[in-house]
């Protein structure tokens, strides 16, 4: 039997051959050189010492530098290449872009609906695209939304709790866990009535009055998340109503924003978002209303 | 009035001009959303084909809204030139279209006409141009303005330095005017967009740029882009503002809803010419955005391109230094992804350009867009080769205040190195001065891009 060996050295000499003859050119083939495995393991430069470092070669003052850099959360100090940016810097503007980018197009764990006991309803928007073009039909419940709400919903309760993933389902994600206890737990030991929670999926924040056209409740009150900002996709706000109706509008709810571990903490927005319905079922007003009545300048 | 053609053996008729004006535009969420767009991709081009035979004397007079109730439509009809009118008004908009692109139509052929054109002609026009038409097109127009500084002459692109702060920090605003600086940005302005619209914040914030100017004898001009009405009372009061901003709608009722009106534009030019601390003569500044109108339920049944050009025929009354339409600003309900951002961006530069105003953009996206900065550089390449004025510049064009996303102080100088353009004419021989840009080379040098060296 012919060994490898043999069948290379034959290989070698019709190789030589045709070189000689000017049919192949004499070049290296590729051999890979066995320096070793590639090992690459790279730190995760969104972290905060990434995001302050700075990025300018031969900088005058780098003390200045770091001084001017502390005064603002914009990203200077970033260098360049050229007109262009630095490596580092363009990868971590694309992470937040992305972060964002995959938080608006995602959709909620159903586990953590379970885990709230939240069961799952839908506006008029039938897909991600439609919610985003048409915020008229994220204001409605679709004919199935209102036929469950009617059925699994108490009706007439002192608080109307539901959570909607707006334009981050993300936010809800890292804020349910903490909010809602907080808001539930408070509202029970204030004795309060409270409705059936529920989740909406494509919800915007004139929502709370078409809900409120089936359950009837004194306050409704909307966890849903915010539009992300770049690298920002976890902020989620409490919109709240007294009484809403089909025509109520912006100023006539109170708003609780920008809820993230970072910043309004949401175990604090849980009890502002409480104290409110409480204030709200006192007046029985929200919004300006509530505002003025509180201020002593109305009724 | 009959609007009518056939298409592959199908009739296309449309009731009136404003229906044919809003089937005739290219596809946008935000006319869909008003239910004025085209139903499918033919009855478009139909729209298209009858709104070429139109002859300009009929979208003269049908304005968007009638001239007894819409002091817009009054401003724009009354600045018509009967003279330059009659020689175009028999014109068709398809005649229109061949003309501006005819290789014999100069730049001054095209000024002699257009004092005779309304918003709605220009308009029209743009709705039958292609992407590189708008950009031929745009590229032959020059409007040339100045304030402290030159802007509009060919082969100069110029940056606004946009050091936007989320808490109005004057230390943080000013150590972004420095990076900004150090990166050739800052040429059409320094221009802030407050969070706090105050008396007290905006005087603190013109006195702050202003002193960045003075110290460092920029050749440029300060903004503060609070309300209107903040500005002229700072100004009375001394505060020192090189250009005077506002945000204009192309309705009376678009304009209510941004709280101002012609009589207030009239007068703030006015303080603006008395007080700007700029030797003129021009000293407005306008921001403008494709369906602004739309969302205050004031675009009377038009489409949204029409309601932006008419904001241009309200700009050229005040003989603004500078005009731009915020173009991806107003979100995906009206501008759906980059395709539509890129087109409206396109349309907008073109028809300023035409009405004859100084027109640069704000190419950006909001988050929930579909568009991403490279959809973003695409624009501001297309839109400098179109002879855009300026764009914005903004750290990594990441804007914090305003949560969008815009050009960047790095862009600039790109797209001055790959088209061959220079910053303006006085701001570049600062530059030079400064050791950051060489002026043969048409590129930033080493020293670029390190903010310290303005700190003493």
């Amino acid at each position: 039997m012919i060994t490898q060996q043999q069948i290379e050295s034959i290989i070698d000499a019709v190789v030589a051959e045709l070189q000689r003859q000017g049919l192949v050119r004499n070049e290296r083939p590729f051999v890979p050189s066995g320096a070793g495995d590639l090992n690459l393991d790279l730190p995760d430069i969104t972290a905060l010492e990434y995001r302050t470092r700075a990025y300018v070669e031969n900088v005058r003052k780098p003390d200045v530098l770091r001084a001017l850099m502390s005064t603002t959360p914009s990203r200077i100090g970033i260098g360049h290449a050229g007109p262009r940016y630095r490596n580092i810097p363009q990868f971590i503007f694309l992470a937040d872009h992305a972060v964002t980018q995959d938080a608006l197009f995602k959709e909620i764990d159903p586990a953590l609906l379970q885990q709230f006991n939240l069961f799952e309803v839908q506006t008029q928007a039938s897909n991600r695209q439609e919610y985003l073009l048409r915020p008229d039909l994220g204001r409605k419940l679709s004919d199935t939304a209102r036929k469950t709400l009617q059925e699994k919903c108490v009706k007439k309760p002192d608080v109307q709790i539901y959570v909607s993933d707006g334009l981050s389902a993300a936010a809800i994600e890292h804020n349910l866990r903490d909010i809602f206890p907080v808001i539930q737990q408070g509202l029970q030991q204030a004795g309060l009535k409270m409705g059936t929670p529920f989740y909406v999926k494509y919800g915007r924040v004139g929502l709370l009055n078409d809900v409120n056209s089936i359950v009837d409740a004194k306050v409704v009150v909307t966890l849903i998340g915010e539009r992300p900002g770049l690298g920002r996709a976890e902020a989620a706000s409490v919109y709240m109503g007294y009484r809403p109706q089909s025509d109520s509008n912006d100023a006539d709810r109170d708003v609780v924003c920008n809820i993230f571990n970072g910043g309004t903490n949401p175990l604090e927005a849980g009890a502002y978002v409480v104290e409110y319905i409480k204030r709200m079922l006192k007046h029985q007003a929200s919004g300006i209303k509530l505002k003025l009545i509180e201020q002593g300048i109305s009724k | 009035m009959l609007l009518r053609c056939k298409l592959f053996g199908k009739t296309y008729e449309f009731r009136d001009l404003r229906e044919l004006m809003g089937k005739a535009n290219e596809d946008k969420s935000g006319d869909h959303l008003a239910g004025v767009a085209a139903s499918s991709a033919i009855e478009r081009v139909a729209a298209k084909y009858v709104l070429s035979e139109v002859p300009l004397w009929a979208l003269y007079e049908i304005p968007v809204a009638p001239y007894e109730q819409d002091e817009v439509t009054r401003v724009i009809m009354d600045a018509v030139d009967q003279n330059a009118y009659a020689q175009i008004k028999t014109w068709t908009v398809g005649q229109l279209r061949e003309w501006i692109l005819d290789n014999k139509t100069t730049n001054d052929d095209i000024k002699k006409i257009q004092n005779g054109l309304t918003s709605e002609m220009i308009a029209a026009v743009a709705k039958l141009m292609s992407n590189m038409d708008l950009v031929l097109a745009a590229s032959k127009i020059r409007v040339v303005t100045h304030a402290n500084n030159t802007m509009g002459e060919m082969g100069r692109l110029a940056s606004r330095n946009q050091p936007n702060h989320p808490t109005d920090d004057p230390d943080g605003i000013r150590a972004e005017i420095y990076e900004g600086l150090s990166y050739g940005s800052g040429d059409s302005v320094i221009g802030i967009n407050p969070v706090d619209d105050s008396l007290a914040s905006v005087q603190r914030l013109l006195d702050m740029s202003y002193k960045v100017i003075q110290d460092w004898k920029i050749p440029t001009q300060n903004c503060v882009l609070a309300h209107v009405t903040t500005q002229m009372e700072a100004m009375k009061r001394g505060s020192p503002a090189g250009l005077v901003f506002q945000s204009l709608a192309g309705s009376q009722k678009g304009n209510e809803s941004f709280g101002i009106s012609v009589g207030m534009l009239d007068e703030a030019y006015e303080i603006a010419k008395k007080y700007a601390v700029v030797p003129g003569p021009n000293y407005m500044y306008f921001e403008t955005g494709e369906g602004a109108e739309l969302s205050a339920d004031a675009h009377h049944g038009w489409d949204q391109l029409t309601l932006e050009v008419r904001c241009y025929g309200l700009a050229k009354r005040y003989a603004p230094f500078q005009v731009n339409s915020v173009v991806g600003f107003i979100g995906p309900e009206y501008l759906y992804d980059a395709r539509q951002i890129t087109r409206a961006g396109l349309e907008d530069h073109f028809c300023a350009k035409l009405t004859g105003i100084s027109m640069g953009c704000d190419a950006c996206y909001t988050n929930h867009a579909r568009a991403d900065q490279n959809s973003l550089e695409n624009l501001s390449i297309l839109l400098a080769a179109a002879g855009c004025n300026y764009f914005m510049g903004v750290p990594m064009g990441d804007d914090p205040m305003l949560s969008y996303q815009s050009n960047s102080f790095h862009d600039a100088p790109s797209l001055r190195q790959i088209l061959k353009l220079r910053p303006l004419p006085e701001f570049e021989n600062w530059l030079v001065e400064m050791g950051l840009w060489d002026k043969e080379k048409l590129l930033l040098t080493d020293k670029a891009g390190d903010a310290t060296m303005f700190v003493r």
